[in-house]
């Protein structure tokens, strides 16, 4: 049995993190929205902001997920960019290193939004 | 590389006589039938030149803005022209220039950017031209007969929704942005499309020029954005024109479900306009600094990342609404985090041009301008997106000054860079160095004087929208400033606009690539409407820097399709990742159809604004029977041989189906933005869920048994269907027409069904928001499943003809693409509808 998938041979790859990204920043959202709507919205967002944090913890690992495939397909780090040169494997790095790069950027971001989720307690101020 | 190559047979080779076919291929009808010319060329010039007079026609109303607030209590415009005046300035800025100036200069650009003849859909990019040109008459006219939208360009209920206030203006902004909106759709399928499968051989992926790499993005996201608008168009043209409470506090709706919808569009907006303005300078850049552009990866990564963030952030301009804090919080975060692959474009063209040696040209100029000035927008961006600053600067002028920095500097500045540079693209000659720079420091200094101001007249409290103010508020000096500045800025563009207008004749015409760039656009030669002589193999980048040759060898008609033998246009179809040839394509020409179709269309939708029903009803089926006959005559057709010889000894398929054909990847992409706006209706059913505790009101729902009855029709209707593609792709014509006619029977059934429920149980619309949003979702779904009808009518049609058969059954299967998204909206809408009152 193979640890890591299998390499695929798509453009769709690349957007797998920044996906993640949006899921992870709807579920927030409207898991909040829905909260403070539905339930009380006086009340403490103890439970709601515990099962956030385990939705961020599993959209960081996806992401990081992500990110050693696109590593993988950029050859571990041994080659440099700019991957110019018109044959396959260069495509290929490129497309590992982009993907690369958009996991990072997806990362922090999923960070940013999951921040007001350690600091704000309640639904109204 | 998967296809082999041989040298050009040279023996048999008459250059001339192949120049001479192509070019009466890809000639232009003459006369005044010359209008009804679909070359990318003529449509990318007209619908720059179109979008460039809204500018102009809205640039004055700009002006006429702060001649009115020049000084205090000045009555130079009433309070209700004022209202007009600001209100068309935003709409027509945003919807009939900012936007649909990238999708014409996409059409005018990419297919020699990409090597390509055409872009796959012409006649497609004909109708989006006539259709916005149309549907922005009908809006920009409006203000002659003082019917002019006036309730700001985000048209917010209950304002824009009370019509003793409102007037006609509010329909007509609906209405005639619906229409363009359909434009930009369409727009946006072409460009998907064209960068994915239309590149020439050898653009792979890591090569694609970075004006096509963030045009693929803002297209993906224009998929995304228009939809949820045109979701709320209907919404909201149904609650004033049949008093559905959609947005009527009163009777259970909400008017914060606008903002949302409005915003999902709005922002994400922004940057449909910001990306590919720096698309623009990704291109120029690299050619004044002299060498490739530093960290294209990086570019990727920035266009794709601010792609996506951008939907996080609509709630940002509802930050004063009173949602909870967390949310609000949420979208702060977001909003700071775009941030970053912002700046990272930033730095990448600085250290581009560090590392190069910068010629500070026109183009230069006014691209490094805008992105100093971009810069100053983007900072006070971050300020406005913390909750904070934002309740205080909320609706005032700091905000306006905020956005002008960032439109003004991260889209007209590169814009009119970008005219400065792909000018001689157009008529082979340069525009005027040194009007050039005399415009550019009328326009930087101008924009300057007349926005800076305004940050501090912000700040101290002059709110937007407002059309005096009093004396002696320190506001006086500023807003003085403000049009003295907005006037030098005016003088700028006119500058500009006379350079561009200026005759230019007894200029002599500038010699191939007057810049020295290394990009393939270069090749195209202003005379020839033939978009390449010959497709090329592209082997860099930079290919006119690093392909010696290239561009003698295209001319010479070394590559693919040097000749037009058989009479039609013809351009390449590629896998979309490293950009194989798979087929030959043969693209719609010259016709007349995209106007009718555009002018049938538009007919529906100005009747419909002045309630004219029989007309409306009129123009609709004309536009039914144009656009019938535009697809019966213009796509499937079966070709007289099954491959072609392309050249350099490749033989391609000119006929593909499923997903290796272009119109397979259109009605994906086409159901992609119906799903959007699907999903946009379903966001408000469960939108008024969440804010009443019983969304039903106590009244009857459909129930779920028709529902029931409905969804088994739908469900069985899509099995059939899917029995006839295979039916007649085993060759079994009989058995392919009976099920496309079971198909038909079963889906008019559902349809008629899914009506049923609520008519039986008496939900009356204009009582309360819950009967209104079933109705709405059942008549999405009705409606679709009538196009559905129509759809199986055309495939029954083109068997009965012998136009669809077992190896030409592209229609068929693109029907079926489109049934598994009937299918899902049915499932979805008779579900909801039929179960949730019931769980929830």
């Amino acid at each position: 049995m193979r640890l890591l998938p299998r390499e695929l041979e798509t453009l769709w790859t690349l957007f797998t993190a920044p996906v993640v990204w949006a899921l992870h920043f709807l579920v927030c959202y409207l898991t909040v929205a829905i909260h403070c709507a539905k339930v009380d919205p006086g009340a403490s967002l103890a439970a709601i902001r515990f099962m956030l944090a385990v939705a961020t913890v599993l959209a960081l690992a996806t992401i990081v997920l992500s990110a050693t495939l696109a590593w993988r397909q950029w050859g571990f780090g041994t080659q440099e960019p700019p991957h110019e040169e018109p044959t396959r494997e260069d495509r290929r790095l490129f497309q590992g290193f982009a993907t690369l790069l958009l996991s990072a950027l997806s990362f922090v971001s999923v960070l940013f939004v999951a921040l007001p989720l350690a600091a704000i307690e309640r639904c109204a101020s | 590389m998967t296809w082999t190559i041989s040298a050009p047979d040279e023996t048999s080779r008459d250059r001339a006589g192949e120049e001479a076919r192509l070019r009466a291929v890809w000639s232009n009808p003459p006369g005044w039938r010359y209008w009804t010319t679909v070359n990318n060329t003529q449509i990318g010039l007209w619908y720059c030149a179109t979008a460039f007079a809204f500018m102009l026609f809205a640039g004055v109303l700009a002006l006429l803005i702060r001649v009115q607030l020049a000084t205090p209590r000045n009555d130079f415009l009433t309070a209700e022209v004022f209202n007009q005046v600001f209100t068309l300035h935003g709409t027509v800025m945003m919807f009939l220039f900012a936007v649909p100036i990238f999708e014409a200069i996409a059409i005018f650009l990419l297919p020699p950017m990409l090597g390509a003849r055409e872009l796959p859909f012409p006649r497609l990019s004909a109708f989006g031209f006539w259709s916005f040109l149309l549907g922005g008459v009908f809006v920009c006219g409006s203000i002659f007969f003082d019917a002019a939208p006036n309730a700001g360009w985000f048209m917010y209920p209950p304002l824009a929704t009370d019509k003793a206030y409102s007037g006609i203006g509010a329909d007509i902004w609906l209405l005639g942005l619906s229409f363009i909106e359909v434009a930009s759709i369409a727009a946006a399928v072409e460009l998907i499309v064209g960068i994915m499968k239309c590149r020439a051989p050898g653009m792979r992926i890591n090569m694609m020029p970075l004006f096509a790499w963030y045009l693929l993005i803002v297209a993906g996201m224009i998929l995304f954005a228009f939809p949820p608008l045109i979701a709320g168009d209907i919404l909201f043209e149904m609650e004033r024109m049949f008093d559905w409470p959609f947005f009527d506090a009163a009777r259970g709706g909400d008017p914060l479900l606008w903002q949302h919808l409005f915003w999902i569009f709005g922002h994400p907006e922004v940057y449909i306009i910001f990306l590919p303005a720096i698309a623009l300078m990704a291109m120029i850049v690299p050619t004044f600094a002299r060498r490739p552009i530093v960290g294209y990866s990086w570019i990727v990564l920035a266009a794709v990342g601010t792609g996506f963030l951008s939907f996080g952030l609509w709630v940002h301009h509802m930050f004063t609404t009173g949602l909870p804090q967390i949310s609000l919080a949420f979208f702060s975060a977001a909003s700071e985090a775009v941030a970053i692959p912002t700046g990272v474009q930033i730095f990448v063209f600085i250290a581009t041009m560090l590392a190069g040696r910068v010629l500070f040209t026109v183009p230069m100029l006014f691209g490094t301008g805008g992105l100093a000035i971009f810069i100053i927008g983007g900072l006070t961006g971050v300020m406005v997106a913390l909750v904070p600053i934002d309740w205080q600067a909320h609706d005032t002028y700091f905000v306006v000054a905020h956005l002008h920095y960032v439109l003004i500097g991260g889209m007209l500045f590169p814009i009119v860079a970008g005219l400065y540079y792909y000018y001689p693209l157009v008529n082979a000659r340069k525009l005027s160095d040194r009007l050039g720079k005399f415009a550019f420091w009328h326009m930087f200094v101008g924009f300057n004087v007349a926005f800076f101001p305004m940050h501090l007249s912000g700040l101290w409290g002059m709110p937007r929208r407002v059309f005096t103010y009093e004396e002696g508020t320190g506001l006086d000096v500023l807003n003085l400033t403000s049009t003295i500045g907005a006037f030098v800025f005016a003088a700028g563009v006119l500058i500009v606009v006379a350079d561009v207008v200026r005759p230019k004749h007894r200029q002599p015409k500038e010699e191939f690539n007057p810049w020295n760039a290394g990009t393939l656009e270069w090749i195209s030669e202003p005379e020839e409407n033939w978009g390449v002589r010959s497709i090329p193999i592209i082997a860099s980048r930079y290919p006119l820097w690093d392909q010696p040759e290239l561009r003698a060898k295209i001319n010479a008609g070394d590559f693919y399709l040097p000749d037009a033998r058989e009479g039609y246009r013809e351009t390449l179809v590629t896998s979309v990742l490293d950009a194989e040839p798979i087929q030959c394509l043969r693209v719609g020409g010259t016709s007349m159809l995209t106007i009718l179709s555009a002018v049938a269309l538009g007919g529906v939708f100005v009747a419909t604004t002045f309630h004219w029903w029989v007309v409306a009803g009129v123009c609709g089926m004309v536009f039914i029977v144009a656009v019938w006959w535009w697809l019966w005559t213009g796509t499937g057709a079966i070709p007289e041989h099954v491959d072609k010889n392309v050249g350099l000894g490749l033989r391609l398929p000119l006929y593909v189906s499923g997903p290796a054909s272009v119109g397979w990847w259109a009605m994906f992409i086409t159901m992609v933005g119906d799903g959007t706006a699907f999903g946009s209706l379903i966001f408000g059913y469960f939108f008024y869920w969440t804010i009443h505790d019983d969304f039903t009101a106590g009244l009857p729902g459909p129930g779920w048994v028709w529902p029931s009855i409905s969804l088994l029709l739908f469900l069985a209707a899509w099995v059939a269907l899917i029995a006839a593609r295979r039916a007649n792709r085993a060759g079994s014509t009989g058995v392919t027409r009976l099920l496309l006619g079971l198909v038909l029977i079963l889906d008019l059934s559902a349809a008629a069904s899914a009506l049923v429920g609520p008519t039986t149980t008496g939900m009356d619309r204009v009582v309360h928001v819950y009967p209104a949003i079933v109705w709405i979702l059942l008549g999405w779904l009705v409606l679709h499943a009538l196009v559905g009808a129509l759809m199986i009518f055309y495939c029954a049609a083109r068997s009965f003809r012998g136009l669809m058969n077992r190896e030409h059954d592209g229609d068929l299967v693109n029907v079926v693409l489109y049934w598994h998204f009937l299918t899902i909206t049915a499932l979805t809408t008779l579900t909801v509808v039929g179960f949730f009152p019931a769980l929830r």
